[in-house]
């Protein structure tokens, strides 16, 4: 009890003594700045480790030989690292080929979109036109409405493919465009494709927050809707397009659910192949062991997500600014 | 001679406004409209495919319905674990991600790194990838090698179950003790699954304009304060935004979803596929109308 008093009696002491009051809290405030960042880097640090850990550990053992993966003093840093892993899934993805392929079926598929859906968004923004805001509800409805209600009849309609009667009236029968990279562009152009209500909203509310006077002098000087739009409303929207063209690139590039519902060719699509590269490597050349088998996925995934991460950190900056700055807030 | 329709400025300015939205227009009408109808059509038929890929429609009337929901072996049982796991996730991801855009809009140094990382699992969530990071997550848990050499035995061995019978006997109410755990299990889901709404936070945190912190600050108020009175309620409006996104995108991904793609393709039953389909886009159309409902009463609108 004595030494509790004591105590007592030393902290009333400090408390009361004027002389030192300015440095201690001084002193206070400096440590309670110091908690507060140790804190915040403490949670920031744990987020990011719990993110990455799964791409170092990938990218890490895709570099193990078949030793380091049974040598339990193994962690993270192989001791007898090899590209083999590599070279094999290289050579059985096919890997430049059908990544050719898909970046340009996603650029491509990028360009439909961004233009459709400014269109599209730009037409819901500035004109008036009777039914407008019912039609705006199914935009939102188009997000809202999980894709998979819709598989089995897409799945139809392209199946036996026959617009108005066109194709059985020059062919005789309708045409199947399953299989091939078709159906993607149609309702791309159409502006159904991979989540383009979403970019119809962000566009539409962009559109909506730039000042009328823009078009005003454009419609001063002669120009048309049409003129308007493509050279000057467009070019004023470019934090939104760029917020779309990296939301649009990197979906259809990891999209697995319309390639696999319209049948596309592992060749097209290399999210796609990579789904089936350790059932070609088990097969062709004869890899039995799951573990190892596993390493060539790493390999392969590693080699999938790099030009995604590259296109990624290269337009970092200006995506953090273009969602920023562009619609999605509302 | 014909007569020449003249029509008035703003009659050209609604067609040209409809000229732009046409190709939407026609692609809504064509594959979501025609799509809708033929759903709900298909679920009360059996659909039998023939051998010159013809189908043949046999009207059953709930007969699909009456089976999935009463006879079919797993759907119910996912349906609901589905529908909880939803109901977890909800308010979990949109308390850390609101955290985290309040962290990461703070002024410190890499912050664009960071921002970067953060969203790094958005650019990654292709399914197939998704699979291999799961797999290489419990890899870096416990090191390759006792991946590969024996998953069952870990090195450190934490009793968790004395640690629930500890804070039960503190009385807390195993519900809360259960939810807490799952979260502390889905840690990784979460933050994984929170990119995008991080980001939609972090432009709203922004927009809040300065002056009002600056009056606040005035005004002596605390920093917990400003929070609850003024960085809060000019956020609300976007959780909203970011439930619909979190409910439309876990529910994309999860195992209805998946049950109901095998039953269309694997089995080709497809009647049984979009009674699946509309039965589990009906109750996320619910629990979204329900949860927009009852929150937008409390959403503070600033204008």
């Amino acid at each position: 009890m004595q030494l509790v008093e004591k105590a007592k009696n030393i902290v009333i002491n400090v408390k009361q003594d004027k002389q030192f009051a300015n440095d201690r809290s001084k002193a206070f405030n400096m440590a309670k700045q110091f908690l507060l960042l140790l804190f915040r880097w403490v949670i920031i640090i744990g987020m990011c480790y719990i993110i990455l850990s799964p791409l170092i550990g990938i990218i890490s053992s895709s570099f193990f030989s078949d030793t380091d993966v049974y040598d339990k003093s193994v962690y993270i840093i192989p001791k007898d690292p090899t590209l083999d892993r590599y070279r094999l899934s290289w050579l059985r993805l096919d890997y430049l080929t059908v990544l050719l392929k898909s970046l340009w079926y996603d650029l491509s598929l990028l360009i439909l979109q961004v233009v459709i859906t400014s269109m599209v968004g730009y037409g819901f923004a500035r004109f008036q036109f009777p039914f407008k805001k019912v039609l705006f509800g199914c935009v939102v409805v188009m997000i809202v409405i999980p894709t998979h209600t819709i598989m089995v009849p897409l799945y139809m309609v392209f199946r036996n493919f026959d617009p108005l009667g066109i194709v059985t009236a020059i062919n005789g029968e309708p045409i199947s465009l399953l299989g091939s990279t078709w159906p993607m562009y149609i309702m791309t152009l159409l502006g159904c494709g991979l989540r383009s209500g979403l970019y119809i909203y962000i566009f539409n509310q962009f559109f909506r927050g730039l000042p009328k006077e823009i078009e005003e002098a454009a419609l001063v000087d002669g120009a048309g809707p049409w003129f308007t739009y493509f050279r000057i409303m467009l070019v004023n929207a470019i934090p939104s397009v760029i917020t779309v063209s990296i939301f649009s690139l990197v979906w259809q590039y990891n999209d697995l659910f319309f390639a696999n519902l319209f049948v596309i060719n592992t060749k097209e699509s290399i999210s796609k192949s990579i789904t089936t590269l350790s059932g070609t490597i088990g097969n062709l050349d004869r890899i039995v062991d799951p573990t190892i088998l596993q390493l060539y996925t790493y390999a392969g995934v590693v080699l999938v997500i790099l030009p995604v991460i590259i296109i990624y950190v290269a337009l970092q900056k200006y995506f953090m600014e273009g969602v920023e700055r562009s619609g999605i807030v509302g | 001679m014909t007569k020449k329709y003249k029509l008035t400025l703003l009659q050209k300015r609604a067609v040209v406004g409809l000229l732009f939205i046409s190709p939407w227009l026609l692609g809504f009408l064509t594959f979501y409209v025609k799509s809708i109808f033929m759903a709900v059509k298909w679920s009360f038929n059996s659909i039998e495919l023939l051998d010159t890929g013809g189908v043949k429609f046999t009207y059953v009337g709930l007969d699909n319905y009456i089976y999935m929901l009463t006879e079919h072996g797993s759907f119910t049982q996912t349906l609901v674990n589905s529908v909880f796991d939803i109901g977890i996730d909800i308010p979990l991801i949109i308390f850390f991600s609101l955290l985290m855009a309040i962290l990461l809009n703070q002024k410190f140094k890499g912050r664009t790194l960071v921002r970067a990382i953060f969203f790094i699992p958005v650019i990654l969530n292709a399914d197939a990838i998704m699979e291999t990071i799961n797999t290489a997550r419990q890899l870096m848990v416990d090191g390759v090698s006792t991946v590969a050499v024996d998953t069952a035995s870990s090195a450190v061995n934490i009793n968790v179950d004395y640690y629930f019978a500890m804070f039960e006997n503190i009385g807390m109410p195993p519900s809360i003790l259960d939810y807490v755990v799952s979260a502390v299990g889905r840690i990784n889901d979460i933050i994984t699954r929170s990119g995008v709404q991080i980001v939609v936070f972090i432009a709203a945190l922004q927009a809040v304009p300065a002056s009002m912190y600056e009056v606040s600050k005035i005004e002596g108020a605390t920093a917990y304060e400003t929070f609850w009175k003024v960085t809060f309620p000019m956020v609300t409006p976007l959780i909203i935004t970011n439930i619909v996104y979190t409910v439309v995108d876990s529910f994309i991904n999860s195992d209805v979803v998946n049950a109901a793609y095998e039953m269309a393709f694997t089995n080709q039953k497809w009647g049984y596929s979009s009674a699946m389909s509309l039965i589990s886009s009906v109750i996320v159309c619910a629990i979204l109308v329900i949860v927009c409902g009852l929150i937008s009463r409390k959403t503070f609108y600033y204008n």
